[in-house]
């Protein structure tokens, strides 16, 4: 189809090629760029949870004891639950369900747990506190869920959970529940 | 299609014959007929998976199926209908159409579009081959997640789920070549005069569908592969007991997952006003307006995808934003459903079969938008979330919104693209079968949801007994109807009257001025826009 007669014909269609790639290549940039976008999101999600308590993901460290006074003008319910994961042979519950604190008390709880299986097994506890905002209120001073816990076979372990609300917690909120999932920590062979 | 039909057509075009002409091929025609005939087989491939599913469901209790082999039917039917159904057919389209409405010589990046569609069959293997597998013993079947894959669920699955991750890679590769291609041809191949305000409604659709793409499949991407390395090496993205958190999976999914409905419906959109403006002998109203609102629910789309999961535990200021932007992108869609009715309004209509699936598609999809709005009330959705009336709404955007659009396409430039009229007894026979059938099928679902029915579950309360009977007679009605479709589609590529270059009376646009089929090589000389 191409004769000599158009030859300006040519050099406008390669020319056109080149602006074609050109372009396609500028595209591939965001592409890049979303696929960087989606990794960075995950540090971004954990930044955003942590600013904002948002899924009830409490601090992960020991807090400095409470300074402050204690708040004696009202009551707020601290309820427990406990879950175990797949995976794990244990059984794991809080000695008490629930305690009436005064924001900025430091108060203790204790939670049992029992391997029942015959071999020496290793768990994490992750806790969660609904509702969301009162997650980064709920100040823990010493917990079974800052470590690896490890029990022998049979072997039962009383462990302790100190903690205090801080005095600004919302005045809406008279209730907050603390549950504690036990995962099997376990390395992935 | 059989070769030698279409070759005939073209003494001029050189090129190699049999296996290695579609093979090699980069003309955009053939490309788009590839792309069109491999979405009508997996249509009815994931058509069929459905089959099975109402099947289970037309009595209470368990009769055909284990649940599990009833879960990965759900989830790879709802993967084939999205990614190698109605994706591959609006692509198909695009190749097809879009240099022929702006007066293009081919598309702008030919090889990098054979690509775009091989990628295609080897990802559909790969997404039905664990049910193969598992007859002969090995691995427990296909992705039986449905097809979010959400955490821990995925995480734990057999290799169903690594297959479906790899078959989303390459369904993905191929969204975005395909997309970077259309966003290059509607940059550089117009013809002289045809500025992007002059672009058919389609080409418009087509462009913003394609930013969505190359911005939101490579977080999808991300995402599956984060799923991968949690299965595998080791990693704790989604799995709490390492740190991870499996809400952050439906934050990542579902920041694709929104924008993959106005993927899905935005070509279709630009369908909708040039077969109104035909079949209403006047010119679309609204150009501008309808541009605009595209532009607008492009920009939304990418702002609102925590409604999907609004019962995870947001907190309630977040619960607000993510329902009042929902709510927003209801101002520009009904802009569009103002100027699709406007521009049919004292226009001197006719109702041949792609205007019969226009104006049933507006109906249908105007029920698909109304109950997504009642969804996206956070206090209504605690009570809808997960249940059937959920299926049914994505129905009426999906199948309704979508595939009728499609079919409405398809009846509109079949005879352009073969050269030959369809049947029209036969096309008014399938849309009117289409259209009670999708209704009874899914309306009874809205109820279903109403009462509580959870969706994914093979087994329902004996309360729900008599709707699902009737949705499932139904559905069984609009899968046979298909057939009519698919025999109808056949018959005109092998022979039929001859179509004249115009086609439709009221035909307006550039693919309306070439020859019925076009020329293998059409608009070498690119024409002039006034």
């Amino acid at each position: 189809m191409v004769t000599e007669s158009n030859e300006n014909e040519i050099s406008l269609t390669e020319r056109r090629n080149l602006a074609n790639k050109k372009l396609g290549l500028k595209m591939l940039w965001i592409v890049a760029g979303s696929l960087v976008f989606a990794f960075a999101l995950v540090p971004l999600y954990d930044v955003l949870c942590a600013m904002t308590g948002l899924n009830g993901k409490t601090v992960t460290s020991a807090s400095a004891t409470s300074s402050n006074k204690v708040d004696t003008t009202r009551w707020v319910t601290v309820q427990f639950t406990s879950s175990v994961m797949p995976g794990l042979g244990w059984n794991f519950y809080p000695k008490q369900s629930s305690i009436k604190v005064r924001p900025g008390q430091v108060e203790t709880v204790l939670f049992e747990a029992k391997n029942i299986t015959s071999q020496v097994v290793a768990g994490q506890a992750i806790p969660s506190v609904t509702p969301g905002q009162a997650a980064a209120h709920l100040q823990k001073i010493e917990c079974f869920c800052f470590q690896r816990q490890e029990l022998k076979p049979g072997e039962t372990k009383v462990m302790p959970l100190r903690f205090f609300v801080s005095r600004d917690l919302p005045e809406d909120v008279k209730e907050m529940t603390l549950s504690y999932s036990f995962f099997s920590a376990k390395e992935k062979e | 299609m059989s070769t030698t039909t279409v070759a005939h057509h073209d003494e001029h075009a050189d090129h190699p014959t049999g296996i290695m002409r579609w093979l090699t091929t980069t003309n955009h025609k053939d490309i788009g007929t590839m792309y069109l005939t491999f979405a009508l087989i997996m249509f009815l491939v994931g058509g069929a998976m459905i089959l099975g599913i109402r099947a289970e469901l037309f009595q209470p209790g368990l009769q055909l199926m284990k649940p599990d082999f009833f879960n990965q039917l759900i989830g790879v039917h709802a993967l084939v209908m999205i990614f190698a159904a109605l994706m591959p057919a609006a692509t198909g389209f695009a190749n097809w159409m879009i240099p022929l409405q702006i007066g293009a010589p081919d598309m702008a990046l030919p090889r990098l579009n054979n690509w775009g569609f091989w990628l295609l069959p080897p990802s559909a293997i790969l997404l039905t081959l664990p049910f193969t597998l598992a007859l002969f013993g090995i691995g427990d079947g296909a992705l039986a997640t449905g097809w979010t894959f959400y955490p821990p669920l995925s995480v734990q699955g057999g290799i169903g789920v690594d297959f479906a991750i790899f078959a989303v890679h390459l369904l993905g590769i191929s969204s975005v070549l395909g997309s970077i291609n259309i966003i290059v041809t509607l940059f550089n191949m117009r013809a002289p005069g045809m500025t992007l305000m002059k672009m058919p409604m389609f080409a418009w659709g087509w462009l913003i569908t394609a930013f969505l793409l190359i911005a939101t499949i490579p977080v999808l991407a991300g995402a599956v592969t984060m799923l991968l390395t949690d299965r595998h090496f080791g990693t704790h993205f989604f799995d709490a007991a390492g740190g991870g958190d499996p809400i952050l999976f439906q934050h990542l999914f579902w920041f694709f997952g929104h924008p993959e409905v106005y993927i899905l419906l935005l070509p279709v959109w630009g369908f909708i006003p040039q077969i109104l403006q035909t079949f209403s002998r006047k010119p679309m109203y609204g150009y501008k307006a309808q541009v605009y609102a595209f532009w607008g629910i492009g920009a939304l789309s990418v702002v609102v995808w925590a409604h999907h999961f609004f019962t995870a535990g947001l907190p309630v200021p977040a619960l607000l934003y993510f329902m009042y932007s929902t709510m927003a992108i209801s101002l520009p869609l009904a802009v569009l459903f103002f100027c699709w009715i406007k521009t049919m309004w004292k226009g001197s209509m006719s109702f041949e079969t792609p205007m019969l699936f226009t104006v049933g598609w507006i109906i249908l999809f105007g029920i698909g938008g109304l109950t997504g709005l009642v969804l996206a009330d956070v206090a209504a959705d605690a009570q809808y979330h997960n249940s059937y009336f959920v299926v049914a709404h994505f129905h009426y955007t999906l199948f309704a919104g979508g595939i009728m659009g499609i079919m409405a396409g398809v009846y509109y430039w079949l005879p352009k693209m073969t050269g030959h009229m369809y049947n029209e007894k036969l096309g008014k026979l399938h849309f009117w079968l289409t259209a009670i059938s999708f209704n009874l099928t899914f309306i009874p679902q809205f109820f279903l949801g109403l009462a509580g029915m959870p969706r994914r579950i093979p087994d329902y309360a004996l309360q729900f007994a008599e709707f699902n009977m009737i949705s499932s007679i139904a559905a069984f009605v609009l899968g046979l109807s298909q057939l009519l479709f698919v025999y109808n589609v056949i018959s005109t590529i092998r022979g039929g009257q001859k179509a004249t270059d115009k086609v439709w009376e009221g035909a307006e646009g550039l693919e309306w001025t070439l020859p019925s089929p076009p020329p293998y090589h059409s608009f070498t000389e690119q024409p002039v826009v006034k």
